[in-house]
């Protein structure tokens, strides 16, 4: 440790003001400040005394999102030898994911940090730190089959359209990984949907056992109406067919308390969006006249990407409502719309994705209306006594 | 009563005028810098729509559209007058924007500068003869449905709008590059709400 920081301060003043490397100041930065908590302070302006500062702020999230990433990673070899009809141990099925897996998280990091670290260099300011979560969600918010080109012009998308033209992380109106998923939806839906996507190796359809599908529940429950095959235990712990993070409902809530544990994700949202979601699922289950009004609604919160959704993307600080009662209205819609979505859109049933973009879009404006309405609040409470 | 609210939840979110049809984008466009004045300009936009669509329905069934004369006796059932319907269209949106105008100028003096020219552009809005010349395309089949679909093209108008408007102050401060500072960065906010919009299309009722 005293050896890299001892090599760290040698090369510094290379990178400093007139030295060899200026230009390149803000990678050297970008490492220096990964490596060690920087050790220069504001001289003017706020000051916040904290060693959670962004970058560790970031790492929590990342942590939180190991459980996840492990079992997908799990989930994608042992969906795979279950459709090839293969007995298998732990070890390879462990293996067989991770050989999936792995490219497409170094794709989405590679790609990504390169837009962010030439993005730095170019408009002189610190290489942001945000594209170390973005840039494993979105791996896992991807189908396993996913063509890797297609990630990295995906994260190129996000990266850029997404947050750098808004002026870099916490700025960004979206969050960039589901703009991620669904650009991919809506450029390339034939990758996107469908039921021979979700597992590695049916595509090509090579010593696939007879009549094995691999449509997700959702989609299953839209093209023949029943989700018999999918039962509760199953889709909490996650081993169905579906993108490779979002199965798992138990290891998402792990995740979920680690979050919460640390402070970094806030529960209102979380609790808010699977209100929502339950009770808007209940209504459904009242009317029932289609199949997907019919599942029971504590299984619609273990299904698709709702687990995930509500706990890794609502929660993002930067394109979530900022007040308080704001999070509460935020969170209750978004349960609210996906599970509309899922139910009535018949294209679109993991529509928990659109469901929180549609109110990261209107995030700014129910901010806007909390803090008129507690101003107003506040004034008829002030009276000028003359 | 179950078709009525099919009506007006299609035409605010599944075909809203701005994201569906990307009517109505140029005081959508220059008007959306603050929550309060885009507020106001689509309460006017809702409240013209409201008006316009009916009473161009009427005008459609009763005057333009063949035989729609036939009321006036025998002999005028050959008769159609659908080729003045633009003009016709036209005329009652102008004269409803002259009365908003009015209203507005009288009762909100604020929001009456802060509209400048915009007000009486929404005579010429796109969202509005569009809504007229859905109302006419889709037959609609008595005024309570034109009305509802006026009112919710209007608001679906309103909701876009208040949104865009929010998320301009919400970036006010932030670092745009500077090209794209202005109405750059703003079609692209347009585009990804698009996007987020496009979670409703293809829902059927």
């Amino acid at each position: 440790m005293k050896a890299l920081r001892r090599f760290i301060d040698k090369i510094k003043p290379h990178f400093e003001k007139g030295g060899k490397f200026e230009k390149l100041h803000s990678t050297f930065d970008a490492f220096e400040t990964l490596l060690f908590v920087p050790n220069t302070t504001n001289k003017e302006g706020v000051h916040v005394r904290d060693a959670m500062d962004m970058k560790r702020t970031m790492a929590t999230v990342v942590l939180a999102l190991v459980p996840a990433l492990l079992f997908g990673i799990w989930n994608a070899g042992y969906q795979h030898f279950l459709a090839t009809g293969q007995e298998a141990d732990f070890w390879p099925m462990v293996g067989h994911g991770f050989l999936k897996v792995f490219p497409i998280i170094v794709v989405s990091y590679v790609t990504g940090l390169a837009i962010e670290f030439i993005f730095a260099q170019i408009r002189g300011h610190e290489v942001n730190e945000g594209f170390l979560v973005s840039g494993m969600l979105i791996p896992l918010v991807l189908p396993v089959d996913i063509p890797l080109w297609m990630v990295a012009v995906a994260t190129a998308f996000a990266v850029i359209i997404g947050k750098e033209v808004f002026g870099g992380t916490g700025m960004n109106i979206w969050n960039p990984a589901l703009l991620a998923r669904a650009f991919l939806f809506f450029a390339y839906p034939a990758y996107m949907s469908g039921d021979t996507i979700w597992i590695s190796g049916l595509t090509s359809g090579e010593g696939i056992v007879d009549g094995f599908s691999g449509a997700t529940a959702l989609g299953t429950a839209v093209t023949t109406g029943n989700i018999d095959k999918f039962s509760f235990m199953d889709s909490f712990l996650g081993i169905i067919p579906g993108s490779i993070g979002e199965t798992s409902a138990l290891a998402i809530l792990i995740g979920a308390f680690i979050l919460i544990y640390t402070g970094v994700g806030s529960w209102r949202i979380m609790l808010s969006v699977f209100a929502g979601g339950f009770l808007m699922a209940l209504g459904f289950n009242a009317i029932g006249s289609t199949p997907l009004m019919q599942i029971p609604a504590w299984h619609h919160l273990v299904l698709g990407g709702f687990a995930f959704g509500a706990v890794f993307m609502a929660t993002d600080p930067v394109s979530a409502t900022r007040t308080t009662k704001g999070k509460y209205i935020y969170g209750f819609l978004i349960g609210v719309f996906s599970i509309m979505i899922r139910v009535f859109n018949p294209a679109y049933p993991e529509g928990v994705m659109l469901a929180i973009l549609l109110m990261n879009t209107f995030a700014p404006l129910i901010d806007h209306f909390v803090v008129e309405s507690n101003i107003k609040q506040r004034l008829k409470r002030a009276s000028v006594t003359a | 009563m179950e078709n009525l609210l099919n009506i007006f939840v299609k035409s605010i979110f599944i075909e809203n005028m701005i994201f569906a049809y990307f009517l109505g984008m140029c005081s959508y466009l220059a008007v959306s810098k603050t929550v309060k004045t885009s507020f106001g300009l689509g309460i006017a936009v809702v409240f013209v729509l409201g008006i316009t669509v009916p009473a161009n329905y009427l005008l459609e069934n009763y005057v333009l559209k063949e035989g729609a004369l036939s009321w006036l006796g025998e002999g005028f059932e050959t008769i159609n007058l659908s080729f003045l319907s633009f003009i016709m269209f036209i005329a009652v949106i102008a004269s409803m924007v002259q009365l908003v105008e009015m209203i507005v100028e009288k009762f909100a003096p604020a929001l009456y500068t802060s509209l400048g020219i915009f007000l009486p552009l929404i005579a010429v809005n796109c969202a509005i003869l569009g809504g007229s010349l859905f109302m006419q395309e889709r037959d609609y089949a008595n005024i309570g449905e034109a009305a509802v679909f006026g009112v919710g093209s209007g608001i679906g108008w309103l909701l876009a709008i208040v949104g865009i408007a929010a998320i301009r102050e919400k970036i006010r401060y932030s670092d745009v590059p500077a090209p794209l500072r202005g109405l750059g960065i703003t079609f692209i906010i347009t585009g990804l709400m698009g996007i987020a919009f496009m979670s409703f299309m293809g829902i059927q009722l």
